[in-house]
């Protein structure tokens, strides 16, 4: 279905299978992030956590693939987020993006868009926002 | 422990990452990105690039190909298991590919408490650029640091 940008259109929402530990050692590699927090259960316990939970930018990465799927990697003009919650390992995050407005500035089209993770008990993980160039 | 305070201002050590293919692939492996624009050089080219194009997130990696990339925080005393990820902003100028070699500078730029000091963060901004000085993305990433009560 094509996306009709406006205000208020939903993007299609992104369900993420549960991470697993191996998610969480390839993430590592693939990252460079080889903070043991996240692949080493006693090294995660030994900081007070019951066990290894996933990379912040494991679940950015994932809700960048909401604007990928959507727009050309090329008119990603911003991207940030908060991280507001760690998610474990074996959660399933949901991504979601919705249009917050649209505005032509300096000749270019710009999406703006209000960006969201969850775990399945309502936990938000992260929010953020992305600025998209259409035209 | 260092007063953290007094790191803004400071340059943290640069590093450089050679943007391969393979590296790409895992990337999206692990992400589970399976848009062939990411994964296969022809359908990447078929979509006007000129190799496999770096996803939106992917940059950040550039910053931890440096031999120690928490050394700056060790240094600081800080325990790396008090250290949570707050905040990640990128500001894009041009989409690299597998092939190019980028390189960051990066620099601590604010500091600040919160819930009476028992959250610290410290916030870093970090320019990436090609080999000629071209600016390729710009992140800012805040460190929070969880202080014992």
């Amino acid at each position: 279905m094509e996306l009709t940008i406006q205000a208020g259109a939903v993007l299609p929402s992104l369900e993420i299978p549960p991470i697993t530990r191996t998610t969480l050692a390839l993430f590592a590699g693939a990252s460079g992030d080889h903070n043991p927090i996240h692949i080493d259960i006693d090294n995660a316990r030994s900081a007070g956590f019951d066990d290894v939970f996933a990379h912040g930018m494991l679940s950015m990465a994932y809700l960048g693939r909401i604007l990928t799927d959507n727009f050309s990697v090329e008119q990603i003009r911003s991207y940030r987020v908060r991280f507001a919650a760690i998610t474990p390992v074996h959660g399933q995050p949901t991504c979601s993006a919705v249009i917050r407005e649209v505005r032509d500035a300096d000749g270019e089209r710009l999406v703006v868009l209000d960006l969201t993770v969850a775990l399945p008990d309502g936990t938000v993980t992260l929010t953020g926002e992305a600025t998209i160039a259409t035209s | 422990m260092t007063d953290l305070a007094a790191l803004v201002g400071a340059e943290r050590q640069g590093a450089s990452l050679l943007i391969t293919r393979s590296r790409l692939r895992l990337f999206a492996k692990a992400t589970g990105q399976t848009d062939p624009i990411f994964v296969d050089v022809a359908a990447a080219r078929a979509a006007g690039h000129p190799d496999l194009p770096a996803p939106p997130t992917f940059y950040f990696s550039v910053d931890l190909e440096a031999p120690d990339p928490f050394e700056w925080l060790l240094e600081a005393g800080v325990d790396l298991g008090a250290v949570l990820h707050g905040e990640q902003s990128f500001t894009y100028h041009r989409v690299a590919h597998a092939g190019d070699e980028l390189r960051t500078s990066s620099t601590i730029v604010d500091h600040f408490t919160k819930k009476e000091g028992a959250l610290e963060f410290v916030v870093t901004e970090s320019r990436i650029e090609d080999t000629e000085g071209c600016p390729v993305a710009t992140m800012r990433q805040s460190a929070v640091i969880r202080r014992a009560a």
